[in-house]
């Protein structure tokens, strides 16, 4: 009885070898339609553009914030955390986000009032706030950040 | 399988499937991951050329200087040979956002120009919200943008699926979102085409509460799967979370790709989604690509994951 399970093995495996020989993959490969647009979105790879050079590994400078002011009150940016969550200054001071973590942040007015660029690792970011209010802000690439600036007269 | 951290334990996966309902097998065989949900992409290698083919690559982070990753540049590139060597050419390539680490024009020039070294006819993207820091994606759209709608969304057909591309990462509040012109977009994109249409979705944020308390989800998703509801065979895979993960909810799939660039820790392990450093060998083995293939005639698509080698 074993030898008999052996050869249907055998003669299966014969077979599913033809049917791999007898149809390669050789369908074209499909096209893409698009719908309205009259321009194709995304770009072409290296098989639509043969002649294309292959671009060289390389690094690039990463954005940092601009250089830290003397004066001012601090916000700590530490482990996706603005500390402290509630700072409460006078109208007329500048306060200072400085990120600490390895992962870009940004502070973000929940009001549009103000938005900085993407402060990198140890890059700072300073906003005056002239007139008195509560200013509720978050990092708009981890909106699970948020914190809040008090503005006293 | 322990120690590669890509893949989950046994007991992270019971801890997962506790959270998020059932999740899909995942089996590791000779280094791929191959998930199974129904059918088998073995089918499919008996018959000889897949319906439809693709790579998706993910979070090349363009410009990260920190220690999880010291030189994102040479892993992307790694990333790019990997898919130029599977032993055909992918219908297209989807890079499912994070090109850019801070969406500055140098970071845009560099990938888009390591990108044209893919060996496919068409490369398509989505932005994450690394690649729309402090501009609501225009620097994105400026070099990506062209053709697409609204703010960078964008469909199309190819071998009998419907793809579409969505943005969920401008204007972020807490979680992703796709906004009421996407969604009017998405309704009358689908509305001629017949519920047995294979559709693919991708975005950057996932579309399913993979973990709101980081950002791992989008607020409106639950809109745009209630128009797709109708649909057969509804397939998701998005980026941002930096590992692989799936899940099915009734007909839809869907797949958290890996990344280029650095891992980040499961949902809820320690207090932020920071990156992880690991050793350089464990690293190679958390980054990768993904493969997909669609046959005709079946429901789900076949998916492998691949490391970077």
């Amino acid at each position: 009885m074993p030898g008999r399970h052996q050869g249907a093995r055998v003669v299966l495996l014969a077979v599913l070898l033809l049917a791999g020989c007898s149809s390669p993959p050789s369908q074209p490969a499909p096209s893409v339609t698009f719908g309205s647009s009259a321009t194709t979105p995304g770009m072409p790879g290296m098989s639509a553009m043969p002649s294309m050079p292959r671009a060289s590994a390389g690094s690039t400078a990463s954005a940092t914030g601009s250089p830290a002011p003397v004066a001012g009150d601090a916000v700590s940016i530490d482990n996706f955390a603005f500390v402290p969550a509630t700072l409460t200054v006078r109208a007329g001071s500048t306060v200072t986000w400085t990120n600490h973590d390895e992962e870009p942040h940004t502070v973000a007015a929940s009001d549009g009032s103000f938005h900085s660029p993407g402060m990198g690792s140890q890059g700072t970011y300073s906003h005056t706030f002239p007139t008195a209010g509560k200013f509720d802000y978050v990092c708009s690439i981890h909106p699970f950040m948020h914190a809040t600036v008090v503005v006293t007269q | 399988m322990t120690d590669a951290p890509h893949t989950m334990s046994r007991r992270q996966l019971i801890r997962h499937s506790a959270w998020f309902g059932a999740a899909v097998g995942l089996a590791v065989v000779g280094g791929e991951v191959i998930s199974h949900v129904a059918g088998t992409a073995d089918a499919a290698r008996v018959q000889g050329r897949p319906t439809l083919r693709f790579a998706q690559v993910s979070d090349s982070h363009i410009g990260f200087m920190g220690k999880a990753n010291s030189n994102v540049a040479s892993s992307f590139s790694q990333a790019i040979d990997r898919i130029n060597n599977l032993g055909y050419t992918p219908d297209f390539v989807i890079h499912t956002g994070d090109l850019t680490h801070l969406a500055t024009p140098d970071q845009f020039d560099q990938v888009k120009q390591m990108m044209t070294g893919l060996g496919t006819p068409h490369v398509f993207t989505v932005p994450g919200e690394h690649d729309s820091v402090d501009d609501a994606g225009q620097k994105y759209r400026s070099a990506f943008g062209a053709g697409t709608r609204g703010d960078g969304w964008y469909s199309f057909d190819i071998a009998g699926v419907h793809v579409i591309a969505l943005v969920n990462t401008l204007n972020l509040k807490k979680l992703g979102r796709l906004g009421v012109d996407q969604l009017d977009f998405v309704a009358k994109d689908i509305a001629a085409l017949p519920s047995d249409t294979p559709i693919i979705v991708f975005s950057h944020i996932p579309l399913f509460a993979m973990y709101p308390d980081w950002g791992w989800g989008t607020d409106d998703a639950a809109q745009v799967l209630s128009y797709l509801r109708r649909f057969s065979s509804v397939t998701c895979l998005n980026g941002h979370v930096h590992q692989i993960f799936s899940k099915t909810e009734g007909n839809v799939t869907f797949y958290s790709g890996t990344t280029t660039a650095y891992p980040l820790p499961h949902p809820g392990d320690g207090p932020a989604p920071k990156p992880v450093t690991l050793p350089a060998a464990q690293l190679r083995d958390a980054l990768g690509i993904r493969e997909v293939s669609y046959t005709r005639g079946q429901n789900a698509l076949a998916l492998k994951e691949r490391t970077l080698q």
